[in-house]
């Protein structure tokens, strides 16, 4: 466990020799019309790295997964990916929501097979892919279910799916198993680090849940609370991998990770409650 | 839990469906209604407490009904009025789908003309009637348009409606997928999400279709329908007049049922309404 000192920003400017990172917020205001969720943020995530991003309630932690997304863009700064500046809907991203997003009228399958349909693949070869991809994620049998039909577990594994098939170089997260009970929880965020140990994408993952974020996580960004949310905090954590997600509590080096996360953010978790009372 | 909690659970089975939930006791209680209501009519005529020849009697209507469907009267004025309700029906409902769809999608025309569309829509439209004999003369052509003006704006409306209401992030999640034109998204997120608020007003359509139709030709027609009705009541031909609305009912019967399981159809998505 160690903590980084100053958040990096290498590789963002014009003279570096490092390689892009996947992830760069440069300096990022984000003004909403009543609001300002973000002031100054900086900082830069490698290739490949599994990041979780952990703070109060409102600190804008879903707006920097928006603005990686280029679904909404900052009042000052830039956001790159890969290098590249983002401008409009970024297509080296996949993006598993908070809330339902499949779309109910389409069938498990149908909801799969809808990346590569975007992209043009012949209908044949998307749903071979779709069928693969729904047996990966354990739904094998559910092809024809509708989401209606399915349970929020289900669901979020025809999402996840639905995302992975697409296969993005950077995989934003959501607080994607927020509603799901503990037990589904640790077996998603097992489903996730396997396949994510697979995949090689980039993480930006969002959670309110500290041990989830430990457990899955190479490095923890901590933003403090809104208005005016900014970084707070930095930690790599060091544990072995592949890891089993349920037991990771148990695994040396998780308690110390934990605390020093959770150090940081119980005063910003008290500065937002003393703020809202 | 303690275990005394047990019995007052079990005098409740699972099993035990409300009698407004069970499906053949609805059914009877209704077919029962339906019989006893004609059954007070044919009494009535019978004893003498009601007037037939204001209510005419079940008996007259059957025969008349018999005599027409023998002579070809019904079938060949079914069919106009049908073809009329058809083709309102086609015309209102896809010309209203198109303009509400478009005017959903573009922010600038939807509020440039969605209001004016409000007013045009509070005008009675049957006012529109006396001018659309004008133009289009006492043919099939004017009771179609009298019915469209009356269908088109119930999906125009529900349409505009559909594009606008579509779940922010299912949109959101269409997009980071791969719908990147206006064209897939329209297709593959706006439609579906639309077609729930369409369907349920074509439903109401089909029935504007009819009564469009109808009071144009009971206006002034030479055929269809609501001629037979009109005519039948200038000669004070109530039998006349209770056989075409018996005809009519039963056609808008039909009708309606099968939008209905087109709706279901369309819709199955949907979790099961219980």
């Amino acid at each position: 466990m160690q903590q980084t000192p100053s958040p990096s920003l290498d590789g963002v400017g014009p003279s570096s020799t490092a390689p892009d990172p996947a992830v760069a917020f440069d300096g990022i205001d984000l003004w909403y019309p009543s609001y300002h969720a973000l002031t100054n943020t900086s900082f830069a995530v490698p290739r490949g790295q599994f990041v979780s991003i952990v703070g109060p309630t409102g600190s804008g932690k879903s707006s920097l997964l928006n603005l990686v997304a280029g679904l909404i863009a900052p009042t000052r700064g830039r956001v790159t990916t890969n290098g590249r500046p983002v401008e409009g809907v970024n297509p080296d991203c996949g993006y598993m929501f908070q809330a339902d997003a499949l779309l109910p009228w389409r069938t498990a399958i149908d909801n799969v097979m809808l990346g590569p349909i975007l992209h043009k693949v012949p209908r044949a070869e998307a749903r071979e892919q779709a069928m693969a991809w729904l047996a990966r994620v354990g739904l094998r049998g559910f092809e024809h279910r509708y989401p209606h039909h399915l349970s929020g577990g289900q669901r979020k594994r025809v999402a996840m799916a639905q995302v992975l098939i697409n296969r993005p170089q950077i995989l934003l997260m959501d607080e994607p198993f927020g509603a799901l009970d503990a037990q589904t929880r640790a077996l998603m965020g097992q489903e996730l680090s396997d396949l994510w140990m697979d995949l090689g994408a980039t993480v930006l993952f969002v959670t309110h849940d500290l041990e989830e974020a430990v457990a899955l996580s190479d490095r923890i960004v901590l933003i403090s609370s809104g208005p005016d949310a900014t970084l707070k905090g930095d930690y790599l954590v060091d544990l072995d991998r592949p890891r089993q997600v349920a037991d990771a509590r148990f695994m040396t080096g998780f308690e110390a990770a934990y605390e020093a996360v959770w150090r940081d953010l119980r005063e910003e978790v008290m500065t937002t409650y003393a703020r809202e009372r | 839990m303690p275990a005394n909690a047990e019995p007052a659970v079990a005098t409740e089975p699972a099993e035990r469906i409300p009698l407004s939930r069970r499906r053949w006791p609805v059914h009877t209680v209704q077919v029962l209604l339906v019989v006893a209501l004609i059954a007070l009519w044919w009494i009535g005529t019978a004893v003498g407490f009601v007037n037939p020849f204001f209510w005419s009697t079940p008996a007259d209507v059957l025969a008349r009904l018999g005599k027409w469907f023998g002579d070809g009267t019904i079938l060949g004025n079914l069919l106009i009025t049908l073809y009329e309700a058809g083709a309102a029906f086609l015309i209102g409902s896809i010309s209203g789908v198109v303009l509400g769809f478009l005017l959903g999608m573009t922010d600038f025309w939807a509020r440039v003309l969605h209001p004016i569309v409000s007013i045009l829509n509070a005008v009675p439209r049957l006012v529109f009637a006396p001018i659309f004999f004008l133009i289009f003369g006492l043919g099939p052509s004017s009771k179609i348009a009298i019915a469209v003006t009356l269908i088109f704006f119930v999906v125009f409306f529900n349409a505009f409606q559909g594009v606008r209401e579509v779940d922010p992030t299912v949109l959101a999640n269409a997009r980071m997928l791969g719908a990147r034109s206006r064209y897939q998204v329209a297709r593959r997120v706006l439609f579906p999400s639309a077609l729930t608020w369409i369907l349920s007003s074509l439903q109401v359509s089909v029935g504007f279709a009819l009564i469009g139709v109808i009071v144009g030709e009971y206006l002034g027609s030479s055929q269809g329908l609501g001629y037979v009705i009109a005519r039948s009541q200038g000669n004070l031909d109530t039998t006349g007049v209770m056989t075409g609305l018996l005809v009519l009912t039963i056609v808008a019967i039909l009708v309606t049922i099968g939008i209905g399981r087109l709706e279901r159809y369309l819709v199955r998505w949907k979790a099961d309404r219980r």
